[in-house]
């Protein structure tokens, strides 16, 4: 577990690291994000010395991480920077082998170590142990730079922003197998990125970070479904279902081009609408375009006469709800009946749309996803 | 050309001192600028002092240095590998700071958080990846060695520049082309062989691919 109690850490008058209190159990995924400038980057390197709090502790297994040997403490935790952090005067194989060899591995078992390690990111020993960095694509520096960090199985392992330089699909390449890794591994991973949609994917646990200080830790899900405030709520961006601060209404969940009749309308010509556009019952106004209710085919041809109006067939028993109501409460309405539909009222009766199954389904991706 | 076959043994022993001057004095160059650089680079604040006191000093012509040597330890080779090896120490001390200086903070970085020493940092990390450009140093400073070892002839220390003084005072223009063309020669030769050395030490990985 690696504990932080009371960290502050400032730089002249600046204050970095604001009494940071938080602890990240053993085995979790745990990602930083916020703003450029919160400390993410800071509260990581404070973890492996590279950062001196000013005051307060960091603990790892209870142990204060000043009171242990600098040198000692990083070759037990895993490192792994953005792009460029592979010597270049190094071969793929001593650049994975770098600790072990800080740490007189035999050369035998630093040489299965290298092995091992590149089998997990399927790059083949005979072919890519000799090559140099430089002859190797972005992606698979990166993933050298993490074998890197792993050779000596340390229980931690720090990553800051490691897929910020590569390319999208390379990225998510390498978010799947850092996260497969992990779980295999069992590993403490501690990640620091800008990229919400990286942290909602790889986290167990986010730690929100703005000013210095942790505003937000919480599982993926809590934070997107309730963001502190506003500065993690514009970051998710639109991942953020807007119910969870402002409840989603029912005009929200709507489709608003809504076929409506008159209630003298007869019915062999509703039954000629209704086949037109494929429906099987019909929304009916009255004369001031209030709402009356809806006439079903099914009506019509039980008790309908041609040239009968349509007003004596109306069905008033459907299910009706103001724009402004809750749009929750009109979709469990919906669900709980056999009706196909609620009808959306504006505060004069008329018609304002339909909540139907697929208008649901469309608000509800528009509000996971943006504009579709 | 029977000049040159009666002169040839002496001419060689002069090649042979000449060379010998030239790399003794970079080799005592190098043993001074290294270390010293690497102590600028971990004293920022001590490098610009020190390395504007080396470039002073090698604006001081060579002659006045010799004289001054002369004065202090009298005739022979040692005023002038004294005078030598300070003009030599000047571009390995600048090539060897700046090449770790330019080495990228990231791989620093890298190596440190991953648990090396400052003393592995130095070796393993920074020293390979100035390398390059130390042995470019070394190359400038055998050149220029070459030419201004002529001049140790002068304080007695032998080597090509003694053919010269002697054509010089006596007007003779075959002993003037006997110094100066093994020297000339010598220069090429030796830029040519630093440079190959210079692309040899550049670690596999940092040579641009043709």
């Amino acid at each position: 577990m690696i504990e932080f109690k009371n960290v502050t850490k400032t730089y002249g008058p600046t204050t970095v690291l604001d009494d940071l209190s938080f602890s990240i159990e053993s085995g979790e995924f745990a990602v930083l994000i916020g703003p450029s400038g919160c400390g993410k980057t800071t509260t990581l390197r404070t973890i492996n010395r590279l950062s001196q709090p000013t005051s307060g502790t960091v603990f790892i297994d209870g142990e204060d991480v000043m009171a242990s040997n600098a040198v000692e403490l990083r070759r037990k935790i895993g490192y792994v920077i953005q792009q460029i952090g592979l010597f270049p005067n190094m071969t793929v194989a001593q650049n994975i082998g770098v600790v072990p060899a800080l740490l007189k591995y035999p050369k035998e078992e630093i040489d299965q170590i290298v092995r091992d390690l590149l089998a997990l990111v399927e790059m083949p020993y005979e072919e890519n142990s000799h090559k140099y960095p430089s002859e190797l694509s972005g992606g698979q520096q990166q993933r050298i730079g993490v074998l890197r960090a792993l050779a000596a199985s340390p229980p931690i392992v720090l990553m800051d922003e490691p897929f910020g330089a590569l390319d999208p699909v390379t990225r998510d390449g390498l978010q799947k197998e850092i996260k497969k890794i992990q779980k295999k591994l069992k590993k403490t991973i501690v990640f620091v990125t800008h990229d919400m949609d990286e942290a909602i994917r790889l986290a167990d646990q986010i730690y929100f970070m703005d000013h210095g200080k942790i505003i937000q830790q919480g599982s993926p899900e809590e934070i997107l479904h309730k963001p502190a405030n506003d500065v993690v709520k514009s970051f998710m961006g639109k991942r953020v279902n807007g119910a969870s601060t402002t409840p989603l209404l029912a005009e929200e969940l709507m489709k608003s081009r809504v076929w409506t009749v008159d209630k003298h309308i007869q019915t062999l010509r509703s039954i000629r609408q209704m086949e037109k556009r494929e429906v099987n019952s019909l929304i009916v106004v009255d004369d001031d375009e209030s709402f009356l209710g809806t006439v079903s085919i099914e009506a019509i041809k039980e008790r309908g006469k041609a040239g009968m109006e349509i007003a004596s067939l109306v069905d008033s028993n459907a299910l009706t709800v103001n724009r402004k109501d809750n749009g929750r409460e009109a979709l469990d309405k919906l669900l709980a009946s056999e009706f196909n539909y609620v009808v959306v009222l504006n505060d004069d009766h008329s018609v304002a749309g339909l909540i139907t199954r697929t208008s649901t389904a469309k608000a509800m991706g528009e509000a996971l996803w943006g504009e579709m | 050309m029977a000049t040159i076959m009666k002169h040839g043994p002496e001419l060689l022993i002069s090649l042979g001192q000449h060379i010998t001057l030239t790399l003794a004095a970079v080799g005592m160059g190098i043993i001074i600028a290294v270390p010293l650089a690497i102590l600028l680079t971990r004293h920022k604040k001590l490098a610009p002092v020190v390395l504007a006191l080396a470039s002073t000093i090698q604006t001081i012509p060579g002659l006045v240095m010799l004289g001054l040597a002369l004065v202090i330890s009298g005739v022979g080779v040692k005023p002038a590998l004294f005078v030598l090896t300070i003009y030599s120490i000047l571009p390995v001390l600048q090539n060897t700071y700046t090449g770790i200086n330019e080495v990228l903070p990231a791989y620093k970085d890298a190596a440190k958080g991953l648990g090396m020493t400052k003393s592995q940092v130095l070796m393993k990390v920074e020293l390979p990846l100035a390398l390059p450009a130390m042995a470019s140093g070394v190359r400038i400073s055998a050149v220029y060695i070459v030419s201004w070892a002529t001049l140790a002839g002068m304080v007695g220390a032998g080597g090509l520049g003694d053919w010269i003084w002697t054509g010089l005072s006596t007007y003779n223009t075959t002993y003037i082309l006997f110094g100066a063309v093994p020297s000339a020669l010598l220069a090429v030769l030796l830029s040519t062989g630093f440079g190959a050395l210079e692309s040899a030490l550049t670690p596999r990985g940092m040579r641009r691919t043709s």
